[in-house]
């Protein structure tokens, strides 16, 4: 019976066939003989790799010469011939054996050379040692730094503290800790190396604003406003970021935080706050360019700064609200993966610290001394002077340079021997060239000391 | 049901260098037997040496209760992020301004949910603080947390006496102040501690030029330099170096530090297998003959950027093989060797030392001083041109300050201790101890039946727990019995294979050693922690010598 209706089944089929329209057996056969094409023809390479022989393979990589590793380098690169200095960099300071008065070092309060500083980290090498061994993770944390973060937010007047062990990672490892691929961070074009290392690593969209004018930024806000309105569903995850320093290390200005803090506002961004040369300097009490202003620091959503201008340390730290600075503690890559801050370094930080909070008159006696030293300089011929008189770091340019940037660089390096040879340690502003984003013109860097 | 264990024996010599050898990457690779070192007349022949390595796969039970337990995890994560964002549950974290509640959110609530759900539970066992120096012994200060770990509070008390068994302090340099430290209460005295100035401007002190010589010296290259953080040592002179149109081959398993140092230059990065010097053959081969992707021009050069001992894993880098490929495909090579500079080799002079090879052979050594020097910094050394090029126009020498002289002093001293050039042989005699330790270590944990990654020579032990409860329990329960231990966990290791990690000092004693192994064979009776499918033969008469000879 079973064979009956399958032969049954069978000429149903064939019957099926034949009174099938014509163009229907048409496009079957058509698709049949595709997919029988498709079966056995090769699959699409990108790349070709059956091309070469063996033979000619092995001559490639015979006669391929690749460039050496370094480029050889001129020997009379004046970085190859260091000014050695051996004893402290105070405000007298002994450079290749000779003693000068020293314009060189960002020793601003002077207390490289404090004797309390000096015993507190010895008393602090007699119970710690040296080194930390370990991140701060993994046994690293000693009561030391956890101190000094206390001391720090209180200082600053934040809720919480963040210390690094070296300055320029501080805030190369913050900006890449919040903003990432995606956001737009506003930034002024002086900002220093290592915002811009910071900036790099966050791969984040980076827009640049004129030194220090507000109107430049809010036409590039307004711009990204715009661009907002087109994409919303976009622009409710875009962060935006400002980044700008309080006191510029490449112009010696001070920036105008009250009306970034409009902006702010305005255009609902987050301000980060450099403050490596401001801590410690403006202020009434040295807390840095929100106290000159008076601007509430809850405002400024992050600072940074490094404790090697004025804590006289080494080090950097990062000040702020809790939301915002406990997320560094598991995403600051200079904070994870790196040992942590030598206990002695942290103890002078905190006695550094301590001599800031009992003397506050230090402050207005620095800024006196800045204020003298840059009326003395106005009236040099050919020379003239870049920076605020409030600024205790500022630069000295040729009023007319030569033409060529190395020409420039050598006359002011004879004037710099010149100096040398009467005592006084000066040194040129000294950058990468090929590196830099926009890359200041040949000068001195001047920084005022306040000793006691 | 297959045995991913595997008893295959893998032939593990090394032939000299002009084959490539192979049957070293298998992870299912151990060694069974015992080491025959060939010695002639005292040299060894550090080619025919058997490099013993195991990374021995867990059995497959644990993988599944390891990734049910974060699913467990993860639900309950889900449900306790709903009960906060309802009201039902308070929420401990820190929240954004009320002014600024409008902002585009700071955080993606997904980027945290790890963090908040899971680490948080169990974070009191990171970031531990302690009160004295980390030596073999340290005190560690008690804390305990009202709230599940969202606060801490310090009770007061200090947990004293401690073994450490975290600090990276391989041979014991870092140890409370004695009198043989007086020269860095000199030079603290004399110079500060802080220079508040770059290399190039007034930041170089004839300290700085004194530890260079040292450090060339010690490590029989033409010239060095330091630098004042390890980390930046790294990102900061790798875009020094290399720039666009060049080629950075990388380990799978790099630190962050050569990672972002890669990303900061601009080359194009490419990833080979951890170790496995035939995916890098691949690659080298691939990119001299294919050149750069789209235009097919010549790559401008090739870097390969190793460590020397790899943290997390302890393997150490099969160098080699690696200089012999390097040769053959004219590339450069960086080593890290941050955890194997006084840690690895018969004198402490690091990989080129332990595999007998010449130092001019690497093209750029980098290390640090925080592991084995108890300080702080890193260095690279290698050619007088390259370490001049460095200095002409690495980041850190233009816009970060330099070394701390009290610093720089310490590394003096410990590198003058390691040479013997204090008239002592003090710093030979830690070497041989840490090697002991380490071989003693690494024995018994595997006799025991845990399992154990990496080479037999490494000092960084990690063990593996693979499940997030007993992370924690273990942890916890070590601190309980006074021993230190760190665990490493998901993000700095894959997702499934959490690990205790120990970093044995020449500063621990038999005593302490024997404490910590029995710690730990009750621990891993506990926790049921040892997963080890290879029992070893438990012959003790062994462990003291340092050298075998088969009887053939």
């Amino acid at each position: 019976m079973a064979t009956a209706t399958e032969q049954w089944v069978l000429v149903e089929m064939v019957q099926a066939l034949y009174e099938a329209p014509a163009y229907h057996l048409i496009l079957e056969g058509i698709l049949i003989l595709w997919i029988i094409r498709l079966l056995f023809s090769k699959t699409y390479k990108l790349q070709e790799r059956s091309d070469l022989t063996v033979k000619e393979k092995e001559e490639l990589i015979e006669e391929w010469q690749p460039e050496p590793l370094v480029p050889p380098v001129p020997k009379d690169h004046p970085a190859l011939n260091y000014n050695i200095v051996s004893g402290p960099p105070s405000h007298k300071i002994v450079v290749n054996g000779k003693e000068c008065i020293n314009f060189a070092s960002f020793n601003f309060l002077g207390l490289l050379d404090n004797p309390r500083v000096k015993a507190a980290a010895l008393a602090s090498l007699k119970k710690y040692g040296v080194g930390t061994c370990g991140p701060r993770g993994f046994y690293g944390t000693f009561d030391v730094h956890l101190d000094l973060e206390d001391r720090l937010a209180k200082f600053m007047k934040t809720e919480e503290a963040i210390i690094y062990s070296y300055g320029f990672a501080t805030i190369a490892s913050a900006i890449p800790a919040y903003s990432k691929r995606g956001d737009i961070v506003f930034v002024d074009r002086a900002a220093c190396f290592a915002i811009q290392k910071g900036l790099q690593a966050s791969r984040s969209d980076i827009k640049l604003f004129k030194h220090n004018d507000m109107a430049d930024l809010e036409r590039l806000l307004k711009e990204q406003e715009i661009e907002d309105q087109k994409n919303p569903r976009k622009a409710r995850v875009t962060r935006r970021f400002i980044v700008v320093e309080g006191l510029y290390m490449n112009t010696g200005t001070i920036c105008p935080l009250p009306e970034l803090v409009k902006l702010k506002y305005k255009y609902k961004a987050r301000i980060f706050l450099e403050e490596s040369l401001s801590f410690g300097v403006l202020g009434e009490h040295g807390g840095g360019v929100t106290e000159h202003y008076g601007i509430n620091i809850d405002d400024i959503d992050l600072i940074s700064a490094n404790m090697e201008n004025a804590l006289a340390s080494i080090g950097g730290f990062c000040c702020g609200r809790s939301f915002v600075i406990d997320h560094q503690r598991l995403s600051g890559q200079g904070y994870c993966f790196s040992a942590s801050l030598p206990p002695l370094l942290a103890a002078a930080a905190i006695e550094a610290l301590n001599i800031m909070e009992e003397n506050p008159g230090i402050f207005a006696v620095l800024k006196e001394k800045c204020r003298q030293i840059h009326k003395a300089l106005q009236g040099i011929s050919g020379l003239k002077v870049v920076g605020e008189s409030l600024s205790p770091a500022f630069h000295l340019q040729l009023e007319e340079s030569t033409g060529s940037r190395e020409q420039d660089v050598r006359l002011l390096q004879e004037i710099v021997d010149q100096c040398m040879n009467r005592s006084i340690a000066l040194t040129q502003a000294r950058y990468l060239e090929k590196e830099e984003k926009c890359l200041p013109p040949p000068r001195f860097f001047i920084k005022c000391f306040h000793f006691s | 049901m297959a045995n991913p264990g595997g008893g295959t024996v893998c032939n593990g010599k090394l032939h000299n260098h002009k084959k490539q050898s192979n049957g070293l990457q298998s992870r299912n690779c151990t060694k069974n037997g015992i080491v025959k070192e060939a010695q002639q007349n005292g040299r060894t022949h550090f080619y025919d040496k058997l490099i013993v390595e195991s990374f021995e796969e867990a059995p497959l039970h644990v993988m599944v209760f390891t990734y049910m337990g974060y699913g467990i995890g993860t639900l309950f994560g889900y449900l306790r992020d709903f009960m906060r964002n309802w009201g039902i549950e308070k929420c401990n974290a820190a929240v954004e301004r009320k002014e600024q509640r409008d902002f585009v959110p700071l955080y993606q609530d997904f980027e945290n949910f790890y963090t908040r759900n899971l680490y948080m539970r169990i974070r009191d066992n990171w970031n531990r603080p302690i009160c004295s120096a980390p030596g073999a012994l340290f005190d560690v200060m008690e804390r305990v947390s009202d709230d599940y770990n969202w606060t801490f509070r310090f009770t007061g008390r200090v947990i004293k006496d401690v073994i450490n068994m975290g600090s990276y302090n391989f041979l014991g340099l870092a140890a409370k102040y004695d009198e043989s430290m007086r020269t860095i209460k000199d030079v603290l005295e004399v110079y500060g501690t802080g220079v508040a100035s770059t290399r190039h401007e007034m930041g170089t002190l004839d300290k700085h030029k004194e530890l260079e010589d040292l450090v060339a010296k010690f490590l029989n290259v033409e010239a060095a330099m330091v630098f004042g953080m390890g980390f930046a040592t790294n990102s900061m002179n790798i875009p020094a170096l290399v720039g666009k149109g060049c080629l950075i081959l990388s380990d799978e398993l790099n630190h962050t530090s050569l990672v972002l140092g890669a990303r900061l230059s601009g080359a194009t990065i490419r990833i080979f297998k951890h170790n496995n010097t035939q995916s890098l053959e691949k690659l080298l081969r691939d990119a001299v003959i294919y050149g750069q992707p789209r235009t097919r021009r010549a790559w401008k050069k090739i870097l390969i950027l190793v460590e020397g001992v790899y943290s997390m894993e302890g393997s150490i880098v099969h160098l080699p093989q690696i200089i012999a490929l390097k040769k053959k495909y004219k590339a450069y090579l960086y080593i890290d060797e941050a955890h194997s500079i006084g840690a690895v080799g018969p004198t402490g002079r690091g990989v080129t030392e332990f595999f007998g090879l010449d130092p001019h052979e690497v093209d750029v050594l980098m290390g640090t001083f925080t592991k084995s020097f108890g300080a702080a910094g890193g260095y690279i050394a290698g050619r007088k041109d390259l370490v001049d090029y460095l200095r002409v126009h690495s980041h850190s020498a233009v816009y970060a300050s330099s070394m701390s002289p009290p610093i720089a002093e310490q590394i003096i001293r410990s590198l003058k201790h390691l040479m013997g050039m204090d008239g002592t042989t003090q710093g030979l005699q830690r070497v041989r101890q840490l090697a002991k330790n380490t071989r003693y270590f690494r024995q018994r944990l595997q006799e025991m039946g845990f399992i154990i990654y990496g080479n037999e020579n490494s000092p960084v032990v990690p063990l593996l727990l693979y499940m997030p409860g007993k992370v924690a329990a273990f942890a916890r329960h070590m601190l309980e019995k006074k021993i230190g231990v760190v665990v490493v966990g998901f993000p700095a290791t894959p997702l499934a294979e959490a690990r205790a990690r120990f970093c044995v000092s020449a500063a621990h004693t038999r005593e302490m050693l024997d404490t910590v192994l029995e710690a730990l064979d009750e621990m891993g009776d506990l926790l049921q922690l040892k997963y080890s499918r290879h029992k070893k033969s438990a012959r003790p008469e062994l462990y003291d010598e340092t050298s075998f000879e088969l009887e053939d």
